[in-house]
C-alpha cells in the first residue's frame, strides 16, 4: 500500500479516538476530501519541480506510534535551549510529555493543541483563528489539517508578553522503523503583544521519521513575534514544514530558518500582510552536505500599502547536497509604497553540489520599491589569500569566509542565546573550532 | 633573507615574471618601480605563495629555504608579510578578530602559546596609537566600507601587529594623504631594525623621501632592468621609465 492510501484508510482509524461531533472536524473531514482528491504533490507542479516526494511514499511508515515513549531529560538535554530559562512544549513521538515539558496559563497560554481542540473555554479562540490561514487546498497542509490533534497552542492576550521564550521540541525515539508526524501548531498574539518561539525536531536514531508539520501565526496590530526554526535533525529525517502567517497594522514578525541537517526538508512560509505598516523578515542560514535537500519556498504577500518586507536566505552547499530558493513576492494594485527586498546568496563548496534559485515576483501596484538578488559562487580566492597571507591556515580561512558569510543573517537574531548556539552550529557544521565570536 | 633566482612565473600559460634576480638582506630596504603591468604585484604574491601564479623556473628562497612548496600561511608563519595594493574586504569578522586569530595562528604554527588577552588589547592599543588609528575602526568589518587610504593604514596596522621578519608593502602609498603618508612611513621605520627588511612598491619618489631605500630597481616586463641607490628613484621621477626601457633593448 502506498503512503496515500495508507493514510486514507488510517483516517478512520483516527476518527475513532477524536471527537467527531466537534465542529474541528468537519474542517478535518472537508480537508481529508481535499487531499483524497490531490494525493501528494509531483514534480510536474512548477512548485514541487526540484524536490520529489517519490521515495518517501515508498515507506512503510507508522500514522500514529504503537505506545508512549519516555525519554530522560539528561538523554535530551543537549537539544534544549539550556542556556536561558524557556516554556517547554515538548512531545515523543507525537505524543505531549508532560515531563519534559513546562506549560504556563499564568496571564497567557502556552499548552496543548489538544486542549485548544477539545475544551469548551478555547473555543470563542479556535472558532477564529483555527485553520483561517492555513491553505484549504495545498494537498500537504491539508493532509495534516485531516489529521490534527496534538501540537502547540500558543495564546498571548493584548499588551502580554510571557516572561520567557517558548521552545516546541518534538523527538522521534526510533521505537517505531519508520514514524509520520503531524504536529498541528496555533499561535496567536493578540494586539500589542510580544512571542519569541523556537521550534526543532530531533530524531534521536536512524530511523525513518516524516513530518509534516502546519503553523498558523496570528500578529493582531502592533504585536511582536520572533520565531526561530532550528533544523538540524538526523541524515534520516524529512520535515515538511508548512507555515502561515496572518499579519494585521504596524505588527512586526519575523521568522529565521537554520537548515544545517535533514534528509529532506520542504519550508512553505507563507506571509500575508492584511493591515498597514507591517514588517515581515524572513531569514535564513543553509549549510548542508551529503546527499541532503531542502528547498525553501516563501511567499509573502502585499495586501495594503505602506508595508515591508526582508528576505535574506545563505546557503552553503557542500558533497551532492541540493538546494531550492524559491521567494514569491505578489504586491496588489492597492498595496502602493510596498517595500520588498529578496536576496539569496549561496555558495557551491563542491562541483556535486547544486542550488536552483528564482525570484518570482508579481507586482499589480506602480510605486513600490521591490529589490532582489541571487548569487552563486564559490569562496573568494582573493580573500582566502589574504586571509592565509596572514598567517591563518587554509582550512580555517575557508571556514572563516563561510562562516562571516552566513553570519550576517544572525544580526536580526534577538535571544542572544539563540545566536550563541547557532554560532556555536555554524562553526561545528563548517567543522571549525573559533576562538573568539565574529 | 630572501634570494630570488632567475625566476620564471606565468599565470594561464602567459608569463609574466621572466627571470628575476634579488637578493634582500637583513636590515635593508628595497624599493621597486616600474610601469603599470611590469609585475610588481605579481612578484610580491609570488613571494607571499600566491598559487594561482605558477613558478615555471627559478626559485625564492628564505633564509636558505626554498619556498616553493611552503603554503601561503606557512610563509606568514615564518615572517613574510605583504601589504597588498587592493586589499579585500571582508565582511563579518570585525579587524580585530582577525588580528588575533592571524597573531594566534601564528603562535601557535611556531608552538607558542595563545597571547594572553591583557597582554593582546595592550600591543593593539599602541600600535593603533603609532599609526594614529581611531579605535573604534578597529570593531568594523575587514577592509568593508574602508576609504582607499584607511585601508592601506590598516594593512601596516597588521604588519605592525605581526611584526614581521619580511615586509612587502605594494603601492602602500597609493591613496594616502600627505599626512597619513607620514604617519604610515613613520610607522614603518619604528619597525625597522637590523634583523628585518622591506621591500617598498611604489610609483612615487615621496614615500621614499620618508622610507630611505638602499637599493632601487626598476621592473619591466617581468624583468628587472635596472638596479642602482636612492638617487635613481629621483632620476626616474625626472626622466620617467622610457630611457630605462630603450636601454633595456640595447
Ligand atoms: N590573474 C591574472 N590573470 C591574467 N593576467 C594577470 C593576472 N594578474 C596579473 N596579470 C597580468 O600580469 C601583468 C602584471 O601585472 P601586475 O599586477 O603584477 O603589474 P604591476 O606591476 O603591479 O602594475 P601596477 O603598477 O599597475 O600595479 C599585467 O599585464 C596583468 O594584466
Ligand atoms: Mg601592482
Amino acid at each position: 500500500m502506498d503512503l496515500k492510501d495508507k493514510l486514507i484508510s488510517s483516517f478512520m482509524a483516527f476518527e475513532s479516538n477524536v471527537d467527531i461531533e466537534h465542529p474541528v472536524h468537519d474542517v478535518r473531514t472537508e480537508a481529508m476530501k481535499n487531499f483524497e482528491m490531490k494525493g501528494f504533490p509531483t514534480k510536474k507542479e512548477e512548485a514541487w519541480k526540484y524536490t520529489s516526494l517519490k521515495n518517501l511514499q515508498k515507506v512503510d511508515f507508522s500514522i500514529f506510534p504503537k505506545e508512549e515513549n519516555a525519554l530522560e531529560y539528561k538523554q535530551v538535554k543537549k537539544y534544549f535551549l539550556h542556556e536561558v530559562d524557556t516554556y517547554k512544549i515538548v512531545f515523543i513521538d507525537g505524543i505531549y510529555s508532560s515531563y519534559l515539558s513546562e506549560t504556563t496559563h499564568d496571564g497567557v497560554d502556552i499548552c496543548l493543541m489538544s486542549s485548544a481542540l477539545t475544551k469548551p473555554m478555547y473555543k470563542p479562540v479556535v472558532d477564529v483563528y483555527f485553520n483561517k490561514v492555513a491553505s484549504k487546498d495545498e494537498s500537504l497542509t491539508t493532509l495534516n489539517t485531516a489529521f490534527c490533534r496534538e501540537g502547540a497552542y500558543i495564546y498571548i492576550p493584548k499588551n502580554k508578553m510571557p516572561k520567557k521564550p517558548v521552545e516546541i521540541i518534538h523527538f522521534a525515539t526510533g521505537n517505531e522503523a519508520s514514524l509520520m508526524l503531524q504536529p498541528r501548531n496555533l499561535i496567536i498574539a493578540e494586539e500589542n503583544s510580544e512571542l519569541q518561539v523556537i521550534e526543532r525536531h530531533q530524531s534521536l536514531t536512524s530511523n525513518e521519521v516524516l513530518t509534516n508539520s502546519v503553523t498558523e501565526i496570528f500578529a493582531a496590530d502592533s504585536a511582536i513575534v520572533d520565531y526561530y526554526k532550528i533544523q538540524n535533525d538526523s541524515e534520516n529525517a524529512s520535515l515538511i514544514d508548512n507555515t502561515y502567517i496572518d499579519q494585521k497594522g504596524k505588527s512586526n514578525v519575523s521568522v529565521h530558518t537554520f537548515s544545517f541537517g535533514g534528509k529532506l526538508i520542504r519550508n512553505n512560509l507563507n506571509f500575508y500582510q492584511n493591515g498597514e505598516h507591517i514588517e515581515s523578515t524572513m531569514k535564513g542560514v543553509t549549510i548542508l552536505g551529503n546527499k541532503q535537500h531542502v528547498d525553501h519556498h516563501t511567499l509573502v504577500h502585499h495586501i495594503e500599502p505602506n508595508c515591508e518586507s526582508h528576505q535574506d536566505y545563505k546557503g552553503i552547499y557542500g558533497e551532492n547536497a541540493t538546494g531550492v530558493f524559491n521567494g514569491k513576492i505578489i504586491v496588489d494594485k492597492i498595496a502602493q509604497k510596498t517595500n520588498a527586498f529578496q536576496q539569496n546568496n549561496n555558495i557551491l563548496v563542491s562541483d556535486k553540489a547544486t542550488i536552483n534559485t528564482k525570484p518570482q515576483l508579481e507586482i499589480f501596484a506602480d510605486d513600490v520599491k521591490c529589490s532582489h538578488g541571487c548569487t552563486i559562487g564559490q569562496l573568494d580566492e582573493d580573500a582566502l589569500f589574504y586571509l592565509q597571507s596572514r598567517g591563518i591556515p587554509q582550512k580555517e580561512a575557508r571556514a572563516l569566509l563561510m562562516y562571516a558569510f552566513a553570519n550576517n543573517v544572525l544580526e536580526s537574531v534577538r535571544i542572544p542565546e539563540v545566536k550563541a548556539r547557532i554560532n556555536k552550529l555554524i562553526a561545528k557544521k563548517l567543522g571549525v573550532s573559533l576562538g573568539f565570536d565574529l | 633573507m630572501l634570494k630570488i633566482k632567475d625566476l620564471h612565473a606565468s599565470i594561464d600559460d602567459k608569463e609574466i615574471l621572466k627571470g628575476i634576480n634579488l637578493e634582500v638582506k637583513a636590515g635593508e630596504v628595497h624599493a621597486i618601480m616600474g610601469p603599470n603591468g611590469s609585475g610588481k604585484s605579481t612578484l610580491s604574491a609570488v613571494i607571499a605563495g600566491k598559487e594561482e601564479f605558477e613558478v615555471t623556473q627559478g626559485s625564492v628562497e628564505l633564509d636558505g629555504e626554498d619556498l616553493d612548496e611552503v603554503a601561503p600561511e606557512e610563509r606568514a608563519h615564518k615572517g613574510v608579510f605583504l601589504s597588498f595594493q587592493y586589499p579585500v574586504e571582508i565582511p563579518g569578522v570585525s579587524v580585530t578578530n582577525f588580528i588575533k586569530t592571524a597573531i594566534n595562528e601564528s603562535r601557535k604554527a611556531r608552538g607558542m602559546e595563545e597571547m594572553p588577552a591583557n597582554e593582546m588589547l595592550k600591543m593593539i592599543r599602541e600600535k593603533s596609537e603609532l599609526l594614529d588609528i581611531d579605535r573604534k575602526f578597529l570593531s568594523r568589518s575587514l577592509n568593508e566600507g574602508f576609504s582607499g587610504g584607511e585601508k592601506k593604514r590598516n594593512e601596516i596596522f597588521q604588519m605592525a601587529m605581526l611584526e614581521p621578519k619580511l615586509a612587502i608593502l605594494d603601492e602602500t602609498d597609493s591613496g594616502l594623504d600627505i599626512d597619513a603618508l607620514r604617519i604610515v612611513a613613520n610607522g614603518v621605520n619604528k619597525l625597522k631594525s637590523k634583523d628585518n627588511a622591506v621591500i617598498v612598491i611604489t610609483h612615487y619618489q615621496r614615500l621614499l623621501e620618508y622610507i630611505v631605500p638602499d637599493f632601487v630597481h626598476v621592473l619591466h616586463n617581468g624583468k628587472i632592468v635596472k638596479s642602482g641607490g636612492k638617487e635613481l628613484a629621483l632620476e626616474l621621477e625626472e626622466k620617467g621609465y622610457d630611457w630605462i626601457k630603450n636601454e633595456a633593448v640595447v
